[in-house]
């Protein structure tokens, strides 16, 4: 059962990406019959409904797949890299740096386009901070690396803290969807397709590497790994990923911790497969995510991160527990 | 006789703990080594050294006659396999996943692998008995299945030289006798040679040809068994009395109580 189960990993979960990716086109505030939608796509008549489904529905749909593909990727790297399953991308401190950045600028009023900027400086700051201080010489030990991760998290969370409490009223909801991961914003999907695409075929080069550095990298360089050379790509590859991820959507939370895992309790255990089927998934997931986040109580919408828990938490929780009963 | 891996001037430490003061050593094609010592005296550490694993020593360090430095980690490892004292258990990979990973430096990166990797993999679970657990997670392996899955990922790896760190670790009697006679036909019957680290000296007296013996203040004896199988010499290297008692089988070490 269980070779079958690793063959089919990577079409099912092509086929849970297309199904997502279509049910995003479906759904939303106007009603749009699936032909007409299938004709806007293809064709372009300029009409209103023809603008809601290839401005507004189409770029938000592949941006949220594009995010969701990057968290669960950078994910598989980072539970690697920690030799943890409880690793998630957000170890590194990019989210908490990114999150104290942008919160910063909005406290400030400075004009909405300069928060992208800001996200992407305060992720790359605090993934260099955390890797300074974790990192001393040749001696990298992946408790360490978690430790320092925690505590600078747990820094950049107090300061955010500090900066919600200080904040006006009138500002507070913005910032909040900020932190709890929103796509409202994500109109322009061709970056973070691409920077996916990238990271994908980077990592798939080194997926066999990343198979032996599970069993510790120690035994990987017996094998015949430059282990050294494997850390640095891991963190750096990661942490951009993570950066690239927050910097369009905010902290989206439970997809790069999750989404790996589940495709290690379907059986890819191998990473040749697994990385793949977990940026298909990450991607269906989080883009299922959004659909529902948009339609749930519209007209108003819903922050993606409080779905994307909503939904994973109680899928997961199942696999685990029917794992335990098998 | 050719020498596969030559050691000459090698002192290393562990912080201001010196494990070996100049060791001179010679292994040789068929010739399978023990090294012996107390707890904590850096049998393991030196063993990474020798392995390529570690580089912050003094001395050198030859495998057939070119520096280990010399050699890039892959090339490293098609010709010198380490198995650890204990490796991680993979995020549940199977066994026959893991046993597979020993072809690892054999294979270019972007490389599958072939129907011959996957033979020399069955091969070596069929040796170890493991045929019953190939597609087991290594997570719901005991201890000694375990080990015998790292002792088949090891002889898939097809190395010219092994260094085994505790190899019998959590194997029963008769695992042990199965695992010894197993890596000497591929190892020391096929003109390559074998090195462990190994607590049991009835072991080291039966399965050993030369001894490297460590006594923990950086001093070291190394040879053939017969010159080293001292009851006086391994005392004092214990730090506990040893005696050697006659059998039908030959010869024992038994410890003081």
């Amino acid at each position: 059962m269980r070779p079958r189960r690793r063959i089919l990993l990577l079409p099912l979960s092509a086929l849970a990406a297309a199904l997502s990716l279509a049910m995003a086109l479906l759904v939303g505030s106007a009603e749009i019959p699936p032909a007409e939608v299938w004709s806007h796509l293809i064709g372009n008549d300029g009409g209103i409904h023809d603008q809601i489904i290839d401005r507004l529905r189409l770029p938000r749909a592949l941006a949220a797949f594009a995010v969701g593909g990057l968290l669960a990727l950078a994910g598989a790297l980072i539970q690697v890299l920690l030799r943890n399953p409880l690793g998630d991308p957000y170890i590194l401190g990019v989210s908490g740096g990114a999150s104290a950045a942008v919160l910063a600028v909005m406290l400030l009023a400075v004009p909405g386009h300069w928060h992208t900027p800001a996200a992407l400086a305060g992720a790359l700051l605090s993934t260099l901070l955390v890797f300074g201080l974790a990192h001393s010489g040749d001696d990298w030990r992946s408790d360490r690396l978690l430790l320092t991760g925690i505590v600078v998290a747990a820094g950049w969370s107090a300061l955010i803290s500090f900066v919600l409490s200080i904040s006006p009223a009138t500002q507070l909801p913005g910032m909040l969807f900020w932190l709890m991961g929103d796509l409202g914003d994500a109109i322009e999907p061709g970056l973070p397709l691409a920077i996916l695409a990238a990271g994908l075929l980077l990592s798939m080069a080194r997926a066999r590497d990343l198979n032996i550095a599970t069993q510790g990298l120690l035994q990987a360089a017996a094998l015949g790994v430059d282990t050294r050379r494997l850390r640095l790509e891991l963190y750096f590859i990661g942490a951009l990923l993570t950066a690239a991820a927050v910097t369009i959507a905010g902290a989206v939370g439970f997809i790069g911790l999750i989404t790996p895992h589940l495709v290690r309790r379907l059986g890819g255990t191998d990473h040749r497969i697994l990385l793949p089927a977990a940026v298909l998934l990450g991607g269906a997931l989080l883009t299922l995510a959004d659909s529902v986040a948009r339609t749930l109580i519209s007209p108003m919408q819903l922050p993606v991160g409080v779905l994307t828990a909503l939904i994973g938490v109680p899928v997961f929780l199942l696999l685990l527990h029917r794992e335990g009963q098998a | 006789m050719s020498a596969l891996l030559e050691v000459s001037g090698l002192s290393v430490d562990i912080g201001r703990h010196r494990v070996c003061e100049a060791l001179d050593l010679t292994v040789n094609a068929g010739e399978c080594w023990a090294i012996l010592g107390r707890n904590g005296v850096g049998k393991t550490t030196l063993l990474h050294h020798l392995g390529g694993l570690r580089r912050d020593h003094v001395g050198s360090i030859r495998f057939e006659a070119k520096p280990l430095d010399h050699y890039s980690p892959r090339e490293r490892a098609r010709q010198i396999g380490i198995l650890l004292q204990h490796s991680g258990r993979g995020f549940g990979a199977s066994v026959l996943q893991t046993v597979l990973s020993g072809r690892h430096p054999h294979l270019a990166t972007l490389a599958w692998e072939g129907a011959d990797d996957l033979a020399i993999a069955h091969r070596q679970i069929a040796a170890l008995g493991l045929d019953e657990l190939v597609e087991r997670s290594l997570e719901t392996l005991s201890g000694g299945e375990l080990r015998r899955v790292e002792i088949a990922r090891l002889l898939a790896q097809r190395s010219r030289l092994a260094l085994l760190d505790e190899p019998m670790n959590h194997l029963d009697l008769a695992h042990q006798a199965v695992c010894l006679r197993v890596l000497r036909e591929a190892f020391v019957n096929a003109q390559r040679a074998l090195l462990m680290i190994v607590h049991d000296l009835n072991l080291a007296l039966r399965a050993c040809d030369h001894w490297l013996i460590l006594n923990g203040d950086g001093s070291w004896q190394a040879g053939p068994r017969a010159m080293l199988c001292d009851p006086a010499l391994l005392s004092r290297a214990f730090g506990h009395p040893i005696r050697r008692v006659d059998s039908d089988s030959g010869p024992l070490l038994l410890a003081g109580l």
